[in-house]
């Protein structure tokens, strides 16, 4: 900002302009603050038709609860999903920035994204900045090789497995798998699975809560059950609700009416020579 | 000390039948000092979008200015205002920009979006998005915001049951928050006009 006199969009990429204010005042006691993190429960489990990802909804920020119902399966192409633990931005701009760059590789080689260049962006993005960017995910899909499961580590190490779970919740989530999982799951048997294990770690683990969410991914289809199990709702609601009998005091009070905005008429005259 | 708790906020916006409001305190403090009484923390992007910066008070005027520059190029291009979608992803992306040395802000951001259906979202300091279809918070009284929210909230209200709703909800939160305070500034928007009223809150 100092030395261009105009700043137009940014190139992309990260800009560390403020890094040295902000040691500055670290030194000078100032904490930095805390970012949300998804505490969570990730799971993903491949059953015989395809994939099925699953999730909690409880976004932390610290020890409060900010977020009772956010996404944590975000969409990376039609035919692959990716669940995200860790912090927030960096697991949204993560996959978000993949999703982009599949969607140009689609229209370059006209074919189906297949979910292992999906895993080798992340996990090349991730190496990069050394774990910094601190992204945790479950990536899975199905494409013309078959059904894929993947876990990746902020680091950038990745497995590829049959069932997994990450998170703050991934060892209730793992200790359902562990005993219940069998190869050649049925559609049904598969989402009452991951249903179970995402439940186990929302009511095993402080980090996660609220409600699961449940994605299933076959040849050509996907289906996304938001919100497929709602185990927490909200139990006493008053039927009055608030009334206030002391108005608040008000000192000023200033109106604008909003005008129509104006509309462009097609044609007019041309300009004169 | 925390960096939030150096200049002290609170924000608050809430989503009523077709319109919204956002409401802020009017503290400014260098930690226990206050400086100013009447400090602008909501600001007008356009008619029908508003954004509210917490947290230390250089960087939500610097992101401000930023962000001003950024829809005026916007509406030269389009020749019309950003939907507070739009808006919205705009600012994560200013704030993610920023991953490894933040803006020390938290935004608030409240709109009417396509056919006048209100929007409202936050973001933490490094651009994660929470949208939310009740109601959201931000600053140093954050926690005390949640809890008043969370009881006095209720689905659909009018402009006016609205503007008494959150603005109960600002000043009891603010009232048991050393940093910020000192009244109350709410904006009600419907699809016809934009009522800005000043609240006259406890002045410690």
């Amino acid at each position: 900002m100092s030395k261009a006199a105009i700043e137009g969009p940014p190139k992309g990429g990260f800009s560390f302009d403020l890094c040295r204010r902000n040691e500055m005042l670290l030194q000078k006691g100032l904490n930095a603050p805390s970012f949300l993190k998804t505490g969570t429960t990730i799971v993903g489990l491949v059953f015989q038709d395809g994939v099925i990802l699953g999730a909690d909804t409880r976004a932390t920020e610290g020890p409060i609860v900010a977020d009772k119902n956010c996404e944590k399966i975000h969409y990376i192409a039609p035919n692959i999903y990716c669940c995200g633990a860790g912090t927030a931005a960096d697991t949204e701009a993560v996959t978000d920035m993949v999703s982009s760059q599949l969607t140009l590789h689609r229209h370059h080689t006209g074919r189906e994204s297949r979910v292992v260049t999906a895993l080798t962006l992340l996990k090349s993005h991730l190496f990069s900045y050394q774990g910094y960017v601190s992204a945790a995910l479950v990536l899975g899909g199905v494409d013309f090789t078959g059904p894929h499961l993947h876990t990746i580590y902020p680091h950038g190490s990745t497995d590829t497995l049959p069932f997994a779970t990450m998170g703050s919740g991934s060892l209730a989530a793992m200790a359902v798998f562990e005993s219940k999982y069998r190869e050649g799951l049925t559609r049904d048997e598969g989402v009452q699975l991951v249903a179970e294990a995402i439940s186990s770690g929302i009511f095993n683990d402080l980090g996660s809560g609220s409600n699961v969410d449940i994605c299933v991914l076959t040849k050509g289809h996907k289906e996304y059950l938001r919100n497929h199990l709602q185990p927490n709702p909200r139990t006493y609601i008053s039927e009055k609700g608030y009334s206030f009998s002391k108005k608040t005091e008000v000192l000023l009070t200033k109106i604008t009416p909003l005008r129509d905005s104006i509309h462009i008429i097609e044609g007019g005259d041309e300009m004169e020579e | 000390m925390s960096i939030f708790e150096y200049n002290g906020s609170a924000l608050v916006a809430m989503v009523g039948k077709n319109c919204f409001a956002i409401a802020s305190d009017r503290r400014l403090g260098v930690q226990l000092q206050t400086i100013a009484t009447d400090f602008q923390r909501i600001y007008r992007i356009h008619d029908k979008l508003f954004i509210g910066l917490s947290g230390l008070a250089t960087d939500a005027q610097t992101l401000y200015q930023r962000l001003v520059f950024r829809h005026k190029l916007y509406q030269l291009r389009e020749e019309r205002d950003m939907k507070p979608e739009t808006f919205a992803s705009l600012v994560s992306a200013i704030l993610y920009e920023k991953r490894f040395g933040p803006y020390f802000c938290q935004p608030v951001i409240a709109g009417l979006g396509e056919e006048d259906k209100p929007f409202i979202c936050t973001m933490d300091s490094i651009g994660a998005k929470e949208l939310a279809k009740d109601f959201v918070v931000a600053g140093t009284a954050s926690e005390s915001l949640y809890g008043a929210c969370e009881a006095m909230f209720k689905p659909d209200m009018e402009a006016e049951e609205l503007f008494e709703t959150i603005s109960q909800a600002l000043l009891s939160s603010v009232d048991r928050d050393c940093l910020s305070g000192w009244g109350g500034h709410v904006y009600v928007v419907t699809p016809t006009e934009v009522k800005e009223r000043i609240l006259k809150g406890r002045m410690d």
